[in-house]
């Protein structure tokens, strides 16, 4: 009977360990602790280039983490990438008039949304829309700009 | 011709032992109804195919840890990215090392001690002594031994990726000065729960139905001499291996696009 007592606790010892690794994986390894948004609002902006943006990607405002996006889709109409956010309902007091655009975190990092707040008295509620959008800087599309610019410039120089 | 037609029975009888496999599969599961009222004989097989398990799991998930700290670290400080150390470790954990090789380890620990158990109750007659008893040896002994080690594969899988991550922290931020909240918000940051953590706990479930599965019915199926349960034993470690491995194959193709 002792046998059989210990036996059990054993088996408990060993599930409940496993179940505070898997725990452990989901909230201090994984980001499921910090992916969750309380209380969200829907803000909707469109963009004429995303780069690299993906679902689930943060969306900050002064380099805080305000909220997340929960979806990207192709407006058929004017073929504007359509971004739909999630933003937490603490902070209900963004003015209307603020801008976003794409970031990028670091040189090669993620990209991720920043907001700039506007000077508005109206606020950002579920479903609006936010007007002012700046798009990916694409790097490819960068450097062949410079480059172009350049092989222009020197060819002008060698007339 | 002959070669021709021994081809031709390898091929059948391979399907054959498939077809029997299933089969038994599937009548095991119909007999493990039954466990929910008699729960403490999942506990006990628990006990010995999770239980007993414990040491080489943990130990091999510290090591295997350490190893990629020590390997990433070399790397990606080449790149100038020893930042992404805890990142390049959980990942490499939590969707591949931890389930394929708490697999292979479960195989050889647990799997072959589950088919050298019960090929001896086959060769000393128990079973058959238990049928004579009407007892249903599929619901009394192997049905028990399989949901346990369903139940012990994803939890020993999850132990393996946790003690491996704080064995790779202890290798880089402990010995090789990476930033500790860099290491963690690297993790954190790159590890999705949704697509990481939960197929590799998807990926330790199979392995864990797969491995027992082919455990018991070699046992089952074994020749009832000491041979006979002697090769039985090592076709449980190489068939499982192989699977586990194959498995893996497929399922990252599918998983991580």
């Amino acid at each position: 009977m002792i046998q059989r007592r210990q036996l059990e606790l054993w088996v408990g010892v060993f599930v409940a360990a496993g179940l505070l690794a898997l725990a452990m994986l989901a909230f201090r390894v994984g980001n499921l602790a910090a992916g969750g948004v309380n209380n969200p609002y829907m803000v909707q902006a469109e963009f004429n280039d995303i780069g690299g943006l993906k679902v689930r990607a943060p969306v900050t405002l002064a380099g805080v983490r305000i909220g997340r996006v929960s979806a990207i889709s192709l407006d058929p109409s004017d073929f504007e990438a359509k971004v739909t956010m999630e933003l937490d309902g603490r902070y209900k007091t963004i003015p209307s008039d603020s801008s976003a655009s794409i970031l990028t975190s670091g040189l090669l990092g993620e990209q991720y949304i920043g907001l700039d707040p506007g000077g508005s008295s109206h606020y950002l509620k579920n479903g609006s829309t936010i007007q002012v959008t700046q798009s990916a800087i694409v790097l490819e599309k960068v450097i062949s700009q410079f480059l172009f610019n350049f092989a222009s410039k020197s060819g002008s120089h060698s007339k | 011709m002959n070669s021709l037609r021994r081809l031709g029975r390898i091929v059948i009888d391979s399907v054959e032992g498939l077809g029997r496999a299933s089969l038994f599969f599937l009548e095991v599961m119909s007999g493990s109804r039954k466990l929910f009222r008699r729960f403490e004989l999942v506990v006990q097989q628990v006990f010995a195919v999770g239980v007993l398990t414990l040491l080489i799991i943990l130990v091999s998930g510290l090591f295997v840890g350490m190893v990629l700290g020590l390997q990433g670290y070399n790397t990606l400080v080449k790149f100038g990215a020893a930042d992404s150390l805890g990142l390049l470790v959980a990942l490499s954990l939590v969707r591949e090392l931890g389930p394929v090789v708490t697999a292979l380890l479960f195989a050889g620990r647990a799997g072959s001690a589950l088919t050298a158990e019960i090929g001896l109750m086959k060769a000393t007659e128990q079973l058959a002594g238990m049928e004579m008893m009407a007892v249903n040896p599929i619901e009394r002994v192997i049905a028990p031994r399989l949901i346990a080690g369903i139940i012990a594969m994803p939890l020993l899988a999850a132990l393996f990726s946790a003690v491996g991550v704080l064995g790779g922290q202890l290798i880089g931020v402990g010995l090789l000065g990476v930033d500790s909240g860099v290491f963690w918000s690297q993790m954190q940051s790159g590890v999705s729960f949704h697509e990481d953590v939960l197929n590799g706990v998807i990926k330790s479930v199979v392995f864990g139905v797969v491995v027992t599965w082919i455990a018991v019915f070699q046992g089952y199926e074994s020749v009832p001499t000491s041979e006979g349960v002697s090769r039985a034993t090592n076709r449980t470690v190489v068939y499982s291996s192989l699977a586990v491995l194959a498995l893996d194959f497929v399922m990252t193709a599918l998983m991580f696009k």
